[in-house]
């Protein structure tokens, strides 16, 4: 019987596409320092500190080493994961399995990531297969946009579906003060004029490369109960990876592929007894770098039946006033600091059980919330919060 | 904890100067492959893996993508940590105390021959104030290794002893890269890097990979009739800035030993310790790491390995493997540690076996100057 795990506290940064005015460690302060205001715990009391970020985004090689003192790391244990974009969810699940293990009582884990230092697009081709795959890629772009299009082509989504998840997105943002994009877009048709990347991805059906960082502290159950009286329970976690770049990785026509989602969120639902997601749980914040994206992963997280994901939005049921609000935040097309986003997810869903999301707090009254993290070749890691277990 | 881990099988590939003839992938299987048969398990019997390599070094984004296939992650759980494998066994034993998984793969793979070691290791410096310096880590080696010597009155004589013993040793280890007869005077000879560091007081060019399988209790015992146990663990941060440590010192070292010594019951290491395995790129850092793990007094390192006891026979053999100067990758060197004390404590290491041992260390660093540490403490009981 593992130990239980609790976050007990939560820091972020305002999250912008340029940070001229910081260094890459002070940046990193700011969410270490608000996540021990937060819990209201000092730098001494934490006893390990583990990391996320993408090392090739900004050319900084162990920036865990480079910024030791900033994230409060030095004199203690700690290690660094890099998984891609789903860095930031192993490193939750890493410092999760830490203290369900009985290592450690009470442990930091601090993504981030400052896209004004690098050219992540370059650095994420540069994922791709030394030998042949390097000239054929174009960053995320691409994949998201074949997404589309198969999504388009199978379901009978249409771009205003798209649109109007872009619409949702910015709402939440516009309403969550450390979002980045906050665009105040009134309309479909004003995300139907925003011009193309890669037909039919448009730049508004994009994720920004933004700059900002985010920091849990989770905690044993004995000291979770004396440091807070609303900690969040990290009910479980799934992990599901999967060969590089299979032809169907993104948006699959065939309908032959098997999803990494699909599979984690049956293995995450089967060991949790959850049958019906939308009574069970009660919001997700979803790791959806496009709009399309957001209406795939419904489906795949079984949040609706297949092929329906765009009805949801038809229906407005994913609204944060909504049946089953996903990413009241904004979510991942109005901010997204790689290393830092799934750790985001994981924040934002955790503010939603404590009641502590102000503005962009969801109506209906959440006490079990999923996160999710999307990386590399569809990596998935999921993250079951819960008020009380 | 709930517990305890045991180690149930290692491999690894003989460490070489250049190993084009592969791509990291399979030559993460060579490594693999004998620790998977040696316990009669296939890729599909493990419930997680964790694999260490560097996207800088391995010149791709995701670097664990190169071993997807290999450490059976396809639709599983996998995750990548950085630095040196012994970090991933780090984090494979918290996979299996948490209660989530049973039997962890790690693995650790690196290809130094395709990358230019000086050019990456200039980016691990703060980018604004020391990076135009133009240091890498044998040139702040360098100014480690002055210090040292110059605070303690190390000699370079000391120093040099390390590299014999180790190439000495590599002779009766089939992974070795590199193993040789030489003399003080070889290596006092050798051509000069930086100063005080010589050719021979350094590292060569190394590929490679290592393997561990982690497993429960209850399933080690299964797999295994001598699984190696974790008796203790910890790791630990230095400062980045040269200028705000003292390099004579090792703080951090210090204090990952002293809760790894108290989670394994070390009161007394040199005494209960039976063989150590030290991860010292540069001859100086053995000497200072024995000082660190308590093995002698601080300053005192030049005076260990002048007693002999650190010798294959004396009282704490280091290195029976060779240890890290005759030629292992950086981020698999840590884990090849683990690997060496795992083949002691089962008896199974051959001419370089230390007769009787019970308890080993295995010691990773990695970083400027050993900005950061593990050590584990293993336990054949």
């Amino acid at each position: 019987m593992p130990n239980r795990v609790a976050i007990v506290g939560i820091g972020q940064t305002y999250h912008r596409g340029k940070r001229p005015d910081v260094t890459f460690g002070e940046m990193v302060n700011e969410a270490v320092t608000a996540a021990l205001a937060d819990a209201d715990l000092s730098f001494k009391q934490i006893e390990a500190v583990f990391t996320a970020n993408m090392e090739t985004f900004e050319g900084i090689f162990r920036p865990d080493h480079v910024m030791a003192a900033e994230l409060g790391v030095f004199g203690k244990p700690g290690f660094k994961v890099a998984t891609g974009g789903t860095s930031g969810g192993s490193v939750v699940v890493e410092g999760f399995y830490m203290v369900a293990a009985g290592l450690f009582d009470l442990v930091m884990v601090v993504g981030f990531e400052k896209q004004d230092c690098g050219e992540t697009t370059a650095a994420i081709t540069a994922a791709m297969v030394p030998t042949w795959g390097k000239g054929s890629t174009t960053g995320a772009i691409g994949e998201f946009a074949k997404q589309a299009l198969s999504y388009m082509q199978t379901t009978g989504a249409t771009e205003e579906h798209a649109a109007m998840v872009r619409l949702k997105a910015d709402r939440g943002a516009c309403r969550n003060p450390y979002a980045h994009l906050k665009l105040g877009l009134k309309s479909v048709d004003e995300i139907l004029k925003s011009p193309y990347l890669v037909w039919p991805l448009r730049l508004l059906d994009f994720c920004p490369q933004s700059c900002g960082a985010c920091a849990l502290i989770l905690a044993s159950e004995a000291r979770a109960k004396k440091i807070t009286r609303k900690p969040v329970w990290i009910a479980d976690v799934e992990v599901v990876h999967q060969e590089p770049f299979r032809a169907g990785t993104f948006g699959d026509p065939t309908g032959e592929e098997i999803y990494a989602q699909d599979v984690a969120c049956e293995r995450l639902y089967k060991r949790n007894g959850i049958t019906n997601v939308r009574k069970q749980i009660d919001m997700a914040e979803l790791y959806e770098p496009s709009n399309w994206e957001e209406m795939c992963l419904y489906e795949h997280f079984h949040i609706c039946e297949k092929n329906e994901g765009w009805k949801l939005v038809e229906r407005g049921v994913t609204e944060i006033e909504g049946e089953f609000p996903v990413n009241p935040s904004g979510g991942v097309i109005a901010t997204n600091p790689i290393g830092a986003t799934p750790v985001i997810r994981v924040a934002e869903a955790a503010l939603q059980i404590r009641g502590d999301a102000g503005e962009h707090q969801v109506t209906r009254d959440v006490k079990t919330a999923l996160a999710s993290a999307l990386g590399g070749p569809n990596w998935t890691v999921l993250v079951l919060l819960k008020r009380s277990l | 904890m709930a517990g305890r881990v045991g180690i149930v099988a290692v491999g690894q590939t003989k460490y070489q100067p250049n190993r084009a003839d592969v791509s990291e992938e399979e030559l993460a299987w060579e490594a693999i492959k004998p620790a998977l048969e040696s316990v009669g398990l296939t890729l599909s019997d493990v419930s997680s893996s964790v694999t260490c390599s560097e996207d800088f070094w391995d010149g791709r984004t995701i670097s664990s993508m190169n071993v997807q296939r290999v450490v059976g992650a396809h639709l599983s759980h996998e995750d990548k940590v950085c630095e040196d494998g012994i970090n991933a066994v780090y984090a494979g034993m918290a996979h299996i105390l948490s209660g989530y998984h049973d039997i962890v793969l790690v693995v650790a793979h690196m290809k130094e021959s395709q990358a230019e070691k000086s050019v990456i290791e200039n980016a691990a410096f703060d980018p604004i104030l020391l990076r135009q310096l133009g240091l890498d880590f044998t040139i702040a080696a360098a100014l480690q290794a002055k210090r040292y010597m110059y605070k303690y009155g190390v000699t370079a004589e000391q120093c040099a002893k390390v590299v014999v013993r180790d190439y000495a040793n590599a002779k009766r280890n089939p992974f070795a890269q590199q193993a040789k007869d030489f003399t003080v005077e070889d290596v006092l000879g050798s051509r000069m890097l930086v100063s005080p560091l010589r050719l021979l007081d350094t590292k060569p060019v190394s590929d490679g990979a290592c393997a561990l399988i982690l497993a429960r209790e209850d399933k080690a015992k299964k797999l295994t009739p001598k699984p190696v146990w974790i008796l203790g663990v910890s790791s630990c941060y230095e400062t980045h800035y040269l200028g705000d440590r003292d390099l004579a010192e090792c703080d951090a070292l210090i204090k990952a030993a002293k809760k790894a010594y108290k989670m394994a019951g070390i009161k007394n290491p040199l005494r209960q310790i039976d063989l150590a395995e030290i991860t010292a790129e540069y001859s100086y850092q053995e000497l200072l790491w024995m000082e660190g793990l308590g093995f002698c007094g601080r300053g005192e390192g030049g005076k260990l390995i002048d007693s002999g006891i650190t010798r294959m026979g004396g009282k704490l053999p280091v290195n029976p493997s060779g240890g890290v100067l005759p030629g292992n990758p950086n981020g698999v060197a840590g884990l090849a540690r683990v690997a060496e004390a795992v083949l002691q404590l089962r008896g199974e290491a051959g001419e370089r076996q230390v007769k009787g041992a019970r308890i080993a260390l295995a010691h990773g660093a990695t970083g400027i100057c050993g900005q950061h540490h593990c050590v584990m403490i293993l336990g054949s009981e």
